[in-house]
């Protein structure tokens, strides 16, 4: 297992280091000059000789490089164009309503999905299986921002139950929370569907093996059975499927974020992009990949953690 | 993968008793094609009677019809103004309703399809051209290379492809060449995995090491042996993405990061409806009703595909 441990974080700081130098050398596929590039057409002579200075532009590349990754590491993101304030500071500030839409999303999704799928496959062609079948294409179906727009067409803007934008008042949790709603369903929804899919199948399987079999003639409780027993094994594939999907989430997350005018993470990405505020989608995007990869990274080694086999496969 | 036929002689002398033809004794090769035709008629049957298959079928004749004759199916010019009739509702001049410019919402529907099919059909075939060339690579290749490889995969895997889509468009502006690109870079590592993982298989089956034997070339072996038993699980793939690239092309134009107006497209459709909610809600629901249809021909289209071409697929979903 230490093993295991050592091989998998070392792959995932291997890939880490790619994806800050995929970011780094994007500012050099473009033609022009990096530093105009990235503080936009708008910023002023003064703004770019100090941008200059402090990202060292004299220096070669691969030092440039260097110290970039050095300032990544220790947190230092640079500055915001605009107000001049810490990159890492302003993505502290955003990303706790990121990550309690994400949180919300596969919540209610895990909630829903995961015994659903148990149940369609405990009987298998009942009615209920069925409606989980159409019910998992039809949400897998649909596009998570189409999602959100119907969303808040039918329950903002139609029938006026839940707020339409923003967070909520700071403070008042209830008022945040009826703000979460509406975007944990939409990027929830069709995580429904797959997970539902996805443990049905797998429980499909489970559910053939001799030592089911041997629990039911111990006289076990079915339920016990099924959430004791059964779906303990069924769940692996399930936790692979949504560490690998969380990339997805993050994406649909800032459609989410950015139709319900959400202040989180991809909110604040887009609206850099709009103003070409290149320190802060260097930042944003940097923090959101890096907690997709430690994501996977956590799914793989609680994989490992119950499944002895998964650990001489690396 | 085509499973390797094993005739019973085989298996019990070890030696295939051969005739003239290099066929074993006991069949013909009228029977060999017998069986195959068979087996084709099978698959088609069963196919024909699945209905979700059907219906993926049509749905996306449905998407090629429409994108493709759409100068001819269109009531109006897609960026024809017609600005008193602007933000009219759903009736019979207008079946869709207007936008705010008074342009026709039908009409750019039809419009946007030729979009969406532009960026599946290059997209899709171009990422599946290379995915194929770099997982044969990975698998036939020496050990480095297909570490390399793999650790490359998944450093584009790692990215979200909204956000790499994003951090490119900040630098670069929005243009349908930098969609088709995210497309193509983000799609190639899954099709890339697929055929990795088939060629190690088929690596040291016998008829590859025969050939190699033999002293073919490394590229005969992968363009004549490899390639025809890898392709099939990635065309079924490729069905499957093509809703992927879709949503990513329209959530793009959404975010008005995609096509540039005054071109129609799916996402800018939705992105004016978004505008005007509140007043014409009737521009967001059109604008997304052939999103989900294409998703969902395609989706039905692959999975049928798959269940009946090559069941063991499933079980990674």
């Amino acid at each position: 297992m230490l093993y295991y441990l050592a091989k998998r974080l070392g792959l995932s700081a291997v890939v880490v280091c790619l994806v800050v130098l995929v970011l780094f050398s994007l500012l050099y596929l473009i033609p022009g000059d990096p530093a105009t590039i990235a503080l936009g057409p708008r910023a002023t002579e003064e703004a770019i000789a100090r941008y200059a200075e402090k990202m060292h532009l004299d220096e070669p590349v691969w030092r440039q490089f260097l110290i970039y990754i050095g300032n990544a590491l220790t947190g230092d993101l640079g500055l915001d164009v605009f107000s001049d304030r810490p990159v890492t500071a302003i993505i502290m500030e955003r990303i706790g309503f990121t990550l309690a839409l994400v949180f919300a999303g596969m919540g209610w999704a895990m909630l829903i999905g995961i015994p659903l799928g148990c149940l369609a496959a405990v009987k298998p062609n009942s009615w209920l299986d069925r409606v989980t079948g159409v019910l998992s294409v039809g949400t897998i179906a649909v596009p998570s921002f189409l999602v959100s727009i119907w969303a808040l067409l039918i329950f903002a803007v139609h029938l006026r139950w839940l707020p339409a934008i923003g967070a909520g008042e700071p403070g008042d949790f209830s008022d945040q929370l009826s703000h979460l709603v509406l975007p944990a369903f939409a990027i929830g929804l069709s995580w429904v569907g797959y997970l539902a899919r996805m443990v049905r199948a797998s429980m499909l399987e489970v559910m053939g093996e001799n030592y089911i079999r041997s629990a039911r003639a111990f006289g076990l409780h079915p339920r016990r059975v099924i959430f004791g027993y059964a779906l303990r094994v069924a769940i692996l594939p399930t936790i692979t499927l949504i560490g690998m999907g969380f990339g997805g989430m993050i994406s649909s997350t800032v459609f989410a974020e950015i139709i319900f005018a959400r202040p989180g993470i991809g909110k604040l990405i887009f609206d850099a992009v709009m103003a070409r505020n290149f320190p802060i989608v260097q930042g944003a995007v940097l923090v959101a990949t890096g907690l997709y990869i430690l994501v996977v990274l956590f799914s793989d080694i609680l994989i490992a953690w119950f499944d002895p086999r998964v650990r001489e496969s690396l | 993968m085509i499973p390797v036929s094993e005739n019973p002689s085989e298996s019990e002398t070890g030696i295939p008793a051969v005739d003239a033809t290099g066929l074993p004794d006991h069949v013909t090769e009228a029977e060999i094609r017998e069986s195959a035709a068979r087996e084709h008629r099978e698959k088609l049957r069963s196919f024909l009677t699945n209905w979700q298959g059907l219906t993926g079928l049509i749905l996306v004749i449905l998407f090629f019809a429409s994108a493709i004759f759409a100068p001819w199916l269109a009531p109006y010019d897609p960026n024809a103004l017609d600005v008193p009739s602007r933000l009219s509702g759903p009736n019979l001049e207008h079946l869709a309703g207007t936008d705010q410019l008074g342009r026709d919402t039908l009409s750019r529907i039809l419009y946007g399809g030729r979009v969406a099919l532009y960026i599946a059909a290059i997209g899709v075939s171009v990422s599946l051209v290379i995915g194929l060339i770099l997982g044969m690579i990975a698998g036939f290749g020496p050990r480095w290379l297909d570490s390399l490889l793999l650790l490359l995969f998944d450093t584009v895997r790692s990215f979200p492809t909204i956000v790499l889509a994003l951090a490119t468009v900040a630098l670069t502006g929005p243009s349908l060449s930098v969609v088709l690109a995210i497309v193509i870079i983000t799609s190639i590592p899954q099709y890339a995995r697929v055929a990795r993982t088939a060629t190690l298989t088929l690596r040291n089956t016998d008829f590859i090491l025969a050939e190699r034997s033999l002293g073919a070339s490394m590229t005969r072996t992968l363009l004549h042996h490899v390639m025809p038993n890898v392709v099939g699980p990635l065309l079924i793939l490729a069905a499957m993405d093509v809703p992927v690239v879709v949503t990513v092309e329209a959530g793009l134009s959404f975010l008005g990061l995609g096509v540039t107006p005054p071109t129609a497209s799916w996402g800018t459709i939705l992105n004016e409806g978004y505008l005007v909610i509140r007043d014409a809600p009737w521009m967001v629901i059109a604008g997304g009703i052939p999103l989900i249809l294409t998703t969902l021909g395609f989706t039905f289209l692959g999975e049928a595909l798959r269940d009946i071409f090559d069941p063991r697929m499933g079980k990674g979903r």
